[in-house]
């Protein structure tokens, strides 16, 4: 049957088992967007900004391993959705981006709302094509849905001129694709595994260090078992988080930057460390030359081999999908007579439980000022630890990866890579849309929620009811910091002035706004936010001490060890 | 060190820019780029030179290993091979001149493709030294334009690159 391009994109759709589309339409889409009319099998959530549709998508995908799907018209669509893009890019989140173009004839004319969109979006996506026949609209969205999960993921754009939706062609759509330029690894190397399950076994001083890569690859269940057999201490990345349960006494928090003195201590002084699907990021190992100072083997394990060996040497690669690779390992450490050097193994317990009695996320709450910490222990205790946890951008990000104990994977979805400020509410609504019953909160503050607060209005639409947990210290906090520490208390524009009532502004968008500025007062408007507003969206506008800091603190350029800790520590 | 990287890409538009942009992006250098179709229309070959330790080099040829439409990624220049670079120079060729330009250009065999009463244009063929050389050999300020296509290469014997 022939149909037009713009009924085979939804087709395609259809096809892929896309239950929610995240868009704004515009020009160049229209078609499109009259055959989403026409059909109620895919869902259309209309945001009020692009950079929101695409967050939304991405979190959507972050909390429920499908691929998440937008739509976007040509120009200032695209342009908007850029930021979104180059967030999902840097995390390497499945999306697929569909964008309208205007008509192939006018391409290259400074047509209006024309933009070089491929050109625009080429490094910020694993991939991206411009469709120039119709013929080949469906084996190219197929293309991008393969290319999107399989390998390392990451966003990938099709985009889509205006003449081509409105041509006619036969459709069919491909059950299988293959690329002859695409054959990403999946099993890892056997005699690789066998070396590196021998300088495990023959550690002294081992440490498991696992990044996104574990999230990504649902790999959660296997880490757990292979940490356990092993019994070696686990630290993870920021956007590690979830992927080991955070309550267990192997678990060492998270490291990097704001990381804990254990788990930094513990990776600097380690003789073996087992990276897995990790990048050994400047956020995670500070300055890569003082952390070669100290000798050790390095394992990696990584389906991305540009990542092994790219800022760190490493011993014994192994580049493969990290399931795969961990079935294999753990087969192996099953098979395998040597076991661990257990009386090292516990010489070494003992010296990281010493660091970790420094207990470095101490802090202290008064009867005046609420501290941000204190808010996040409390959400915690409220949400039972199970809620799903958007972030921002700044200090409420690392409070809230060091203060809310992720259990299990998929809880945590933040903007890791790109420090996107904004990400937090529209990631929130697309939690909810692919876990329409869980809590969902979102920790933020008066300066990232206000770069996407339209959406305030899409939540509306949508009845999603979010909880917003507004760390509001009236400063760019994280700017503010180092300001304070490296730049001699000159405070050059991370005072935030004339800020809105937000209690106000919620209501005006039709939700429950909630101001709450003493300590004692943090616990009951949490729980009135989750159990008596429980179906409504509430903001909840905590004032806090605007002199809090985070810390620990590797500051940029200094080693993984040389930490700053909190003055009373 | 310099390096030389053979590519075997699909042809298709924006190709080019993947690879340019991929290079610009991540701070590595070209010295040169040579791109045209294989005898296969679907496939177009790279050659690209450039300079850097054996760490950047692995990170350049991973880097381009990760480009979806990057079908085969060779270092040339770790095992045997040939490069040739192709230079075209218009020089002046009047009086003395003119007898002696022929000369040099014979000894570097060189080809003289143009002849107008006062300039040649040589094409010559041979690695980037040999085209430094006859540059250098000429006298510099008989020459009135150079153009060069860059470094095109391929692996000695059963070094084969094809899909």
């Amino acid at each position: 049957m022939q149909l037009t391009g713009a009924e085979i994109v939804i087709r395609c759709l259809q096809e892929e088992k896309v239950e929610h589309v995240f868009g704004y339409p515009g020009g160049s889409v229209l078609f499109i967007y009259d055959e989403f009319f026409k059909q109620d099998q895919i869902k259309h959530i209309l945001v009020r900004h692009e950079q929101g549709a695409v967050h939304a998508a991405d979190a959507y995908s972050r909390s429920s391993n499908k691929i998440g799907v937008c739509m976007v018209t040509s120009g200032p669509g695209v342009t908007n959705a850029v930021t979104g893009i180059a967030t999902a890019h840097m995390d390497s989140i499945p999306l697929v981006i569909i964008s309208g173009q205007v008509p192939t004839a006018y391409i290259g004319q400074d047509a209006f709302q024309e933009a070089d969109t491929v050109g625009i979006t080429r490094p910020c996506v694993k991939h991206n094509f411009l469709v120039k026949d119709v013929k080949d609209l469906a084996v190219t969205i197929k293309k991008a849905f393969y290319l999107a999960k399989t390998g390392r993921p990451g966003p990938v754009l099709v985009d889509v001129p205006k003449d081509i939706t409105v041509q006619k062609c036969e459709f069919q759509y491909p059950k299988t694709i293959s690329m002859r330029s695409y054959n990403p690894v999946v099993k890892g190397h056997a005699g690789q595994i066998k070396k590196a399950l021998q300088l495990l076994l023959e550690a002294k001083r081992p440490i498991i260090y696992t990044g996104g890569g574990v999230i990504l690859s649902d790999s959660s269940e296997k880490l757990t078992r292979l940490t356990r057999t092993l019994g070696f201490p686990i630290t993870q990345t920021l956007m590690g988080l979830g992927g080991y349960p955070a309550t267990d006494k192997q678990f060492l928090g998270m490291l990097g930057m704001h990381g804990t003195y254990e788990a930094n201590m513990a990776m600097q002084h380690a003789d073996v460390v087992l990276a897995i699907g990790a990048r050994f990021d400047d956020r995670v190992i500070g300055n890569p030359n003082h952390f070669a100072q100290v000798t050790r083997k390095i394992i990696h394990i990584d389906i991305d081999p540009s990542s092994i060996s790219k800022r760190v040497k490493v011993d014994v690669p192994i580049v493969g999908n990290v399931p795969d690779v961990l079935d294999e390992m753990l087969k192996q450490l099953e098979a395998a007579e040597a076991k661990v050097d257990a009386k090292s193994l516990s010489a070494w317990w003992k010296e990281v439980e010493g660091w970790r009695s420094r207990n470095c996320l101490k802090y202290k709450q008064g009867k005046e000022i609420i501290t941000p910490q204190y808010v996040v222990e409390k959400l915690y205790e409220v949400t039972g630890g199970d809620a799903f946890i958007t972030s921002d951008v700044g200090q409420h990000q690392m409070f809230a990866a060091q203060f809310y104990k992720f259990d299990k994977p998929r809880r945590w979805i933040n903007s890791g890579g790109l420090g996107t400020m904004g990400f937090g509410l529209p990631a929130a609504m697309g939690v909810r849309f692919a876990n329409p019953k869980a809590p969902v909160a979102c920790i933020t503050g008066e300066g990232s929620i206000q770069m996407c607060i339209q959406e305030l209005s899409t939540c509306k639409q949508f009845r999603l009811p979010v909880k917003i947990i507004n760390l509001n210290n009236g400063y760019l906090g994280m700017v503010r910091q180092w300001q304070e520490m490296f730049h001699g208390n000159r405070y050059s524009e991370s005072y935030v002035d004339a800020l809105p009532d937000f209690v106000k502004l919620a209501e005006a968008y039709g939700h429950v706004g909630m101001r709450i500025e003493k300590p004692a007062d943090v616990e009951p408007a949490l729980r009135e936010a989750f159990v008596k507003y429980k179906n409504e969206l509430v903001f909840l506008d905590f004032i806090i001490d605007p002199k809090a800091n985070v810390f620990p603190m590797v500051a940029a350029g200094k080693g993984l060890s040389e930490m700053i800790l909190a003055e009373d520590l | 060190m310099r390096h030389i990287i053979s590519i075997l890409i699909e042809n298709e538009s924006g190709a080019l820019s993947r690879v340019s942009g991929l290079f610009s992006a991540r701070g590595y250098n070209i010295e040169s780029l040579t791109v045209a179709p294989t005898e296969d229309a679907s496939l177009s070959r790279m050659t690209i030179v450039s300079v850097g330790s054996e760490d950047i080099i692995e990170q350049i040829t991973k880097q381009l290993n990760k480009l979806i439409d990057v079908v085969k990624v060779v270092e040339l220049s770790e095992a045997a091979h040939i490069e040739r670079e192709l230079m075209l120079v218009k020089v002046r060729a009047t009086g003395k001149d003119r007898e002696e330009m022929k000369r040099v250009a014979d000894i570097f065999r060189g080809r003289i493709i143009d002849v107008t009463d006062s300039s040649y244009v040589i094409e010559l063929t041979g690695n980037t030294a040999k085209l430094d050389a006859f540059l250098d050999a000429i006298d510099r300020s008989l020459i009135l334009e150079t153009v060069r296509t860059g470094v095109c290469g391929i692996g000695r014997g059963d070094r084969i690159l094809r899909v």
